[in-house]
């Protein structure tokens, strides 16, 4: 039983806070995906969990016990770097027996351990090499088999695709979540890349200016985006957001359109809408096409509405030249409003 | 179009000219250099009568009879012996303070670390003879005068410097990364420092530890102050330079020359490493 608890969590560098009291609970096996631009904490919150950096208040719990106060090596953690930091010196085979060395573990339980992690990963052919003869993908797949190999109750990744091209990114994703599904730690991953953390995550934290915003299921987070900017960050193209001007209690303006929504006491809100939960017809928001992209298996039109911006994915066999004056119903059910002062979902 | 015939002309001349130049630059300083080496080490390898003879001879006769009489010449054994176990100590002490310095300044952050690293620089602008006269004092009266340790002293005042900016240069191309991995396999910080930083850092230590014992090597005006009767070979051969003979002088300034440029050759990486060329 892993569950991580971070209770209270805040760092600060100098005068610049790069945390503000965070509080996250990773269920014990679960897949947690620490999401964000960069320089947004979630590398600094890893490696506080890592015991790389101290927190400057605020306690990690890992599987019911207080870990903060103690060094990387005795918090029962193994960890993937950005870099693999496979140690140039020593073989492939010596990467991943290092940790059991440090253990003290016998010989056999070192081999055995080595060749099942390198069997895992697919590097039994690497073993006698250096890390100098490996590609990229090599080296990660050395780094990740290193960590798997101390069987560890947590595995912490930070950004362990980001240096591989791709395609390798592409293959290497389903190969770790298999397989780390099938080692049953509880994971932290860290990444800046929302589509490796949607088809990874378990939950996604997605983390912004040293805050959690949301931490909800891959599916909660892009349909019901907590807060203006987790509906801005995730989705590509993002969501569209356009202003609305109270008419009755429960009845909002949305560029000349009335649509009933949340009750509230403010007179201006945001309504917000996915660029593929729009339809074209007769009825429906005002807008002006500028440019047409077609993308195969849908098009994206951006176009103008009320003077600015909106993003819509429609049909590939529509047929929709620039100029265009175009109508563009939003589904009822996918609607979000958010209040543009504290910028959270109503 | 005259103006467009005309540029392809003036550029190569001038790069033409340029080149000449570079080359002319080169030709002059490795003269400058070599020139004098080539002379010593021919000397050094003729007979005692070649030396003093005229014409010269542009290859040596390698005859040993210069070296084997500087050899055998009264106190240079004992000079040699001496030059050899301060710089010893001298390599010893820097290293053992130097590296420690440098891996500090590449891998923690603390007030004052800039200017700590140019205090480690400021060591090397003060002239030693302007020092000489007070540490010459300050070590005869605590006994250190005429000592091997002494001596070392004042070398490792001069290595330090280069043996901790060359570390720190060292430290700071080991990924941080490769340590913090070691933590989170079971290292205190002093494993990990054995096991991954130190295998890493080696033949960069060595280098350094070479270059210091090159600097106390050649260092002659401390040596020359501070030793009396305990004489290393710079020291010695600048006290009997007026009165030996001209091959006994050759054959000296070979065995002098010859050891430390094999040394710096040996190292010459890792020296341009310590002002970050190859790192970072």
């Amino acid at each position: 039983m892993a569950e991580i608890a971070i209770k209270h969590v805040a760092k600060r560098f100098g005068g610049f806070t790069a945390l503000h009291s965070i509080d996250l609970t990773i269920a014990d096996q679960e897949f947690m995906v620490l999401l964000g631009a960069s320089g947004c904490g979630k590398t600094t919150l890893l490696r506080i969990v890592a015991g790389l950096e101290t927190p400057s208040q605020g306690e990690v719990w890992i599987g019911g016990r207080r870990i903060d106060h103690l060094p990387p090596r005795d918090r029962g953690i193994a960890m993937v770097f950005q870099n693999y930091a496979v140690f140039p010196h020593l073989t492939v085979f010596e990467n991943i027996a290092f940790g059991l060395r440090m253990k003290k573990l016998p010989q056999q339980e070192v081999e055995r351990r080595v060749t099942r992690t390198a069997e895992l990963m697919h590097i039994e052919q690497l073993l006698k090499r250096y890390s100098g003869q490996l590609s990229g993908g090599q080296r990660q797949r050395v780094a990740v088999a290193r960590a798997l190999a101390m069987e560890p109750d947590v595995i912490l990744m930070d950004e362990p695709l980001s240096n591989l091209d791709a395609l390798l990114r592409l293959e290497m994703r389903a190969e770790l979540k298999g397989v780390l599904a099938a080692s049953k730690t509880t994971t932290i991953y860290v990444t800046h890349d929302q589509v490796e953390a949607m088809s990874l995550a378990d939950r996604i934290a997605v983390m912004h200016q040293g805050h959690i915003v949301q931490a909800a299921s891959p599916v909660e987070v892009y349909r019901n985006p907590a807060a203006r900017f987790v509906g801005s960050f995730i989705g590509n193209p993002p969501m569209n957001f356009i202003p609305a001007t109270k008419t009755a209690n429960g009845s909002w303006t949305v560029a000349g359109l009335t649509l009933p929504g949340p009750k509230s006491d403010k007179h201006k809100i945001e309504f917000a809408i996915r660029p593929e939960d729009v339809d074209a017809g007769d009825e429906g928001l005002h807008a002006t096409v500028r440019v047409v992209e077609p993308l195969g298996p849908h098009t994206l039109v951006t176009c103008d509405v009320e003077g600015g911006l909106f993003r819509a994915i429609l049909e590939s066999n529509a047929a929709i030249a620039v100029g265009d004056h175009l109508r563009l119903a939003p589904k009822a059910d996918r609607i979000r409003w958010f209040d543009p002062e504290t910028t959270n979902a109503l | 179009m005259s103006v467009v015939a005309e540029i392809p002309i003036a550029a190569p001349a001038a790069r033409k000219a340029g080149n000449w130049l570079l080359v002319a630059t080169v030709i002059l300083l490795s003269v400058w250099v070599l020139l004098p080496i080539y002379l010593l080490i021919v000397n050094a390898l003729s007979s005692p009568e070649e030396v003093t003879a005229f014409p010269k001879r542009f290859l040596p006769s390698f005859d040993f009879g210069s070296l084997s009489f500087f050899i055998n010449f009264a106190g240079v054994g004992r000079a040699l012996w001496n030059s050899v176990l301060v710089a010893t100590l001298t390599m010893i002490l820097s290293i053992g303070f130097g590296a420690p310095a440098g891996y500090a300044l590449s891998r923690f952050d603390f007030p004052g670390k800039g200017t700590f690293r140019f205090l480690v620089l400021m060591t090397r602008a003060f002239p030693l003879p302007l020092l000489a006269l007070p540490l010459a004092v300050m070590f005869i009266r605590t006994g250190l005068d005429d000592t091997a340790i002494g001596l070392a002293l004042v070398h490792t005042t001069l290595a330090l410097p280069f043996a901790v900016l060359i570390t720190f240069s060292l430290f700071s191309g080991i990924p941080v990364e490769l340590e913090e991995a070691a933590w989170t396999l079971g290292c205190t910080r002093l494993q990990a420092f054995r096991k991954v930083i130190l295998p890493l850092a080696l033949p960069g230590i060595a280098a350094s530890a070479v270059f210091a014992f090159t600097i106390s090597w050649n260092e002659v005006f401390a040596a020359a102050v501070l030793t009396i009767e305990n004489r290393t070979l710079t020291a010695f051969l600048l006290q009997s330079l007026g009165e030996s003979p001209l091959y006994l002088k050759f054959a000296g300034g070979a065995a002098l020359v010859i050891p430390a440029l094999i040394f710096i050759f040996a190292v010459r990486k890792y020296l341009f490493a310590m002002w970050g060329i190859a790192n970072r």
